[in-house]
């Protein structure tokens, strides 16, 4: 039998739907628009946009596990800020290791410090994210209430473990010489270190978006999203891979952790669950499960916060609830729900 | 007669009666058997509480509804009763109109909430309210012209209710019959009163098919129950209830800020009482805030205690050290809810059978 005889015949969407499924990826633009009528001038438009892109793949690193943890294994993980806030310490801890290399003026050895953390916060929250999911999770999968209780105590206990490993007291660590101040265009001023948190976020989400639809990991990903039973009809363990989707999330976690951690300056044990709060308004916005809607969420809630961070300080949590209000009544499901309601 | 005030619903269990009459006893005449103001503090946070975690219970335990809206609530009762305390003076009426516009409110807010997410998952309506919560928390403490910010507000009550007023110039059994007496007998009777109200709430025709929706809310709606109408109506009754149980304590503690009322902390205490103590037994309630707030002010001193004994063992001493008490409570609620998921109360029924 050729290739040929066995492809399926793909049916055609008609253009008007396809604008229409589209049509949340024109948000982003809209909204830097409004924000630049609002804002009127363009330099300080230019740093909060940048700034609010930096937010917003910061955000997105951290959203994603959970989105995709959802989507695969109808598990929510409450206890996901727990990671973020290990992961900054952890990341913190190495850098204070590596005070030498980060106050030379070279370039190599302060981004090498700064790798060497991530990764140092990257494993352990992964390996943490395994233990979670072990010992916490697996015992209460497919009992929504449960879950929530039980990855809610995870969190207590976690954040109690960062007191008793740490100390009560807040850190501080000044960035690498490297990613201190900002170039200076036209009049705005942009900092370096948000340039490099857009950077990598966009290409953790290309790296993302390439796993997902290309590779045979991804695949078995987006199959267990859609049919878990039938994957493992099909003879794999999907339990297995929901662990190691699970521990990739956490890791994921841990490298939000340490990139917000080194965007404020000062962490605290409990920076999780603040964070969370915009982590699940994201979510909830581009839809459960979905890593591009969780993409499109994460910018436009840190462009909007940045937005009116600038022009009406006191309302900038609510203007976040506020676009998820909206959004959810344009789109009941958020922007692209790849998990039908169970 | 006693029977029908507890709706039908008696404790079942000779050793959980004995407990709640020894909890019930202990609270009434606390003022006699616990001389002493923090004594006294500690009867009058147990009073509000046990409405408080019995109202969530109604949600999580009744409806199994997860909110984490539960503190902005009790938030908004609380405020409510102090914006009005506040603003027109210390008189009976302000504390009424406060309270009775803090319940309106939490119930309009309740009602929204309810329509625009309970239609969907249930984790759904837990994120959602998480994320309402807290931004509601930040906005209070940022509103401060009208809220005081984070450092809340302080007003007088009426002056019967405060500890300059004597009723009776001797003492009785040594104890100063004065306004805050009467301010914590006045928390006592109407924490009891709400109780009551909610065993009756819990024990009608509504509770019977609230409990149905949550075991199996697809044949609930088989049979004809409008299941979201259920679902919000018991998110509305658990936010008034909450709301009322926020202006008692913003009568007692005659201060109300960010710290006692809105706190990401409270909502977890909350939530550590109702799994405790037992879900979908509004005893459970009773028995979790008082064996958790006894804790909270107690148990500090027998872990530091602890922590000296092991001062020794390096790891040992700071895991026991007294500021490390909700890592412990948080790996007991982790057990209960796998263990006992129907807590204290349900142990001790299951006992006896």
């Amino acid at each position: 039998m050729s290739e040929a005889a066995i492809k399926p015949r793909i049916e055609k969407i008609p253009l008007k739907e396809q604008i229409f499924q589209k049509l949340p990826v024109f948000l982003v633009p809209m909204l830097a628009l409004a924000g630049l009528i609002a804002i009127g001038n363009p330099s300080s438009w230019l740093t909060l946009t940048v700034a609010g892109l930096a937010m917003g793949m910061m955000i997105f690193i951290m959203a994603s596990g959970l989105t995709v943890v959802f989507g695969l294994m109808d598990v929510i993980n409450f206890g996901h800020g727990a990671f973020v806030a290990v992961g900054a310490f952890v990341g913190f801890t190495v850098l204070a290791w590596l005070a030498g290399w980060t106050a030379s003026p070279s370039v190599m050895l302060n981004l090498a410090a700064v790798l060497i953390a991530i990764l140092a916060a990257m494993l352990i929250t992964g390996l943490l994210g395994l233990a979670f999911e072990r010992v916490i999770v697996m015992p209460v999968y497919g009992e929504h209430l449960k879950q929530i209780l039980v990855t809610m105590g995870g969190l207590i206990v976690a954040q109690q473990m960062i007191y008793v490993v740490w100390g009560p007291d807040e850190l501080h660590i000044s960035r690498p010489q490297a990613l201190q101040g900002s170039f200076v265009i036209g009049e705005a001023a942009i900092e370096k270190y948000r340039l490099v948190a857009v950077a990598i976020g966009l290409v953790l989400f290309v790296a993302m978006r390439h796993i997902l639809k290309k590779t045979k990991i991804g695949l078995l990903v987006r199959a267990g999203v859609e049919n878990g039973e039938m994957v493992e009809a099909l003879g794999y363990r999907i339990r297995r891979l929901f662990l190691i989707v699970f521990m990739t999330g956490s890791a994921l976690a841990g490298l939000g952790g340490v990139m917000w951690g080194l965007y404020q300056e000062t962490i605290t044990a409990h920076m999780g669950s603040e964070i969370m709060v915009l982590v699940f308004i994201v979510v909830i916005i581009g839809g459960l499960g979905s890593v591009e809607g969780c993409f499109i969420g994460a910018m436009l809630v840190g462009l909007l916060a940045n937005y009116t961070a600038f022009l009406a300080p006191k309302v900038a949590l609510i203007s976040t609830i506020a676009l998820m209000v909206v959004i959810l009544m344009w789109r009941p499901q958020g922007l692209y729900p790849v998990v039908k309601a169970k | 007669m006693l029977t029908r005030l507890l709706s039908g619903d008696t404790p079942r269990s000779g050793l959980l009666t004995a407990l709640l009459l020894i909890v019930l006893i202990s609270l009434a005449f606390a003022p006699f058997l616990f001389p002493g103001t923090r004594s006294l503090e500690t009867a009058a946070r147990i009073c509000i509480f046990i409405v408080l975690v019995a109202s969530y219970d109604l949600l999580l335990g009744y409806a199994g509804i997860v909110s984490f809206a539960h503190t902005m609530f009790f938030g908004i009762g609380a405020y409510g009763t102090a914006l009005a305390l506040a603003s027109t003076g210390p008189s009976y009426w302000s504390l009424i109109w406060g309270t009775a516009a803090g319940a309106v409110v939490a119930a309009v807010f309740a009602l929204a909430i309810g329509l625009f997410s309970l239609r969907v998952k249930a984790i759904f309506f837990a994120m959602v309210t998480l994320a309402v919560a807290s931004a509601f928390a930040v906005f209070v403490s940022q509103m401060s012209w009208l809220t005081g910010g984070e450092d809340g507000l302080n007003y007088k009550i009426p002056r019967e209710l405060t500890p300059a007023f004597k009723l009776i110039d001797e003492k009785i059994l040594d104890v100063r019959i004065n306004g805050k007496l009467l301010a914590y007998y006045l928390v006592f009777f109407v924490s009891a009163m709400l109780f009551l109200v909610m065993l009756r709430i819990v024990n009608s025709p509504f509770g019977r098919t609230l409990k149905a929706v949550r075991d199996n809310a697809f044949r609930a709606e088989a049979i004809g129950y409008r299941v979201v109408w259920y679902r919000t109506t018991a998110t509305i009754l658990s936010a008034v209830m909450a709301a009322l149980a926020g202006s008692l304590l913003a009568i007692w503690l005659r201060y109300t800020g960010p710290a006692t009322t809105l706190s990401m902390e409270i909502m977890i205490d909350i939530l550590l009482m109702v799994v405790i103590g037992g879900m979908g037994t509004l005893y459970g309630a009773v028995l979790g805030a008082t064996l958790f707030i006894l804790a909270q002010t107690y148990l500090q001193t027998l872990m530091g205690v602890a922590a000296d004994a092991t001062s020794a063992v390096p790891l040992f001493s700071t895991l026991v050290a007294p500021e490390r008490w909700l890592l412990w409570l948080g790996v007991l609620f982790i057990l209960s809810v796998y263990f006992f998921p129907s807590g204290i109360v349900g142990r001790l029924r299951a006992g006896r059978a």
